[in-house]
């Protein structure tokens, strides 16, 4: 069945160059954890985009029942930790694999840096890396306040007066990021539209980007 | 470096290749549920949850009658997800002549504003006139003592009623929902 819907579909379109131009490549064999099991370290960065994607998912259905609201974002936080069906598991994917995707993304560096595969002409792509790990704690920074408790207020409480600290423009990127004086209304509503539409736009592009480059230039060669 | 392969004798049992794709799709397959699994019963949660239908009581048995709609103020309390409000309702309340209780909105069913009754020098509720019950302010609707409208009446539809119920004590309870009548 599914062989003849993709035929009659190959036939009008000719979708299979499409395909098989991104997922026929070689592996190559240092790379490959049949060849040698050390050879996991390799994975990091595919598993660091698949928590990235079950993020976008979650996230994606987290915003169903989520109002970034003063008044009913806690309470509705809270209506989905206890009473959506799955809630407390839906959320706790989104809460534990926002400090796995750091963690994979920290792994996954750490290879590149000990093989040495930031090097010319990869470099370009360890700064895209670079940017994406920033675009990434600016999503954990945001995700934090999002629930509205005292845990998250204080946090950012604490975040935003580290940037007030910096000289001459500290005011004024405390401003920005408050959304005003008082940490409130305006913060939380800020908060959310940068955590669920300019991040993950700009998250994106630069995977995009960073794979687009690693595919043009090819795995870096073996120790 | 050409393997000539005979599509004629058949291969016994898995060709590697079909192994490898079969492996790969299962795990492929495996990883998709766990992540997504979750998430479909998280998106139909609201088909878990029945109707919101609750009832509050306005009085016991013996207070009505079939011979005027006595009018009761009741609250009921309404789960809208995490928002919970007391939402406060009048009904024009009446025994029917099979036993049950007929329990009508008091908004008209015209432009919404609330129906007036008159009360007799005894304090109970009269007629206007020509079996007239229930007159609009806004706009002159007219109901009967049943809440139909009259035919020269802006409302298009008798007053909305609510359900009533009778429990084991011999309370009357109505319902947090308003229904359309098509008379």
């Amino acid at each position: 069945m599914f062989k003849k819907t993709y035929d009659w579909i190959d036939e009008r379109l000719n979708v299979t160059p499409l395909w098989r131009d991104v997922a026929d490549h070689d592996v190559p064999a240092h790379v490959n954890p049949a060849n040698q099991m050390s050879a996991f370290i390799y994975c990091f960065g595919g598993l660091t985009f698949l928590i990235v994607v079950t993020q976008i998912l979650s996230g994606m259905f987290l915003a169903m029942y989520y109002v970034p609201d003063l008044y009913n974002a806690y309470t509705s936080v809270q209506y989905i930790t206890k009473e959506v069906l799955l809630g407390n598991v839906v959320r706790g994917m989104h809460f534990w694999g926002a400090s796995l995707v750091i963690i994979m993304m920290f792994l996954h560096m750490l290879r590149v840096f000990f093989t040495g595969s930031y090097k010319a002409p990869r470099d370009l792509n360890w700064v895209v890396g670079v940017l994406i790990f920033m675009v990434v704690m600016v999503f954990g920074f945001t995700g934090y306040l999002l629930p509205w408790d005292q845990k998250a207020y204080w946090a950012t409480a604490v975040g935003t007066n580290i940037a007030n600290t910096v000289p001459i423009i500290g005011p004024y990127v405390r401003t920005l990021l408050v959304g005003g004086d008082t940490l409130g209304a305006v913060t939380l509503t800020r908060f959310f539209a940068i955590h669920v539409f300019f991040l993950p736009a700009a998250l994106l592009v630069l995977l995009g980007l960073h794979f687009l480059m690693i595919r043009k230039q090819g795995i870096a060669g073996p120790l | 470096m050409g393997v000539s392969v005979s599509y004629t004798d058949k291969q016994k049992g898995l060709t590697r290749r079909q192994f490898l794709t079969y492996a790969l799709g299962g795990t492929g397959a495996f990883m998709a549920v766990a992540a997504v699994g979750p998430l479909i019963p998280f998106a139909v949660d609201p088909l878990t949850r029945g109707t919101t239908e609750t009832f509050s009581t306005v009085g016991t048995e013996s207070e009505f009658n079939t011979s005027y709609p006595l009018a009761k103020d009741f609250t009921l309390k309404q789960k809208d997800g995490w928002i919970q409000v007391d939402n406060t309702y009048t009904a024009f309340i009446i025994k029917q002549q099979d036993g049950t209780y007929l329990a009508m909105s008091n908004i008209c069913t015209h432009l919404g504003c609330a129906v007036s009754q008159q009360l007799g020098s005894d304090g109970k509720p009269t007629a206007f006139s020509n079996g007239i019950w229930f007159q609009c302010p806004c706009h002159g609707s007219q109901f009967s003592l049943t809440g139909v409208q009259t035919p020269v009446s802006p409302a298009q539809r008798p007053l909305d009623i609510f359900l009533t119920k009778v429990d084991s004590t011999g309370q009357v309870l109505v319902g947090s929902k308003k229904h359309q009548r098509t008379v």
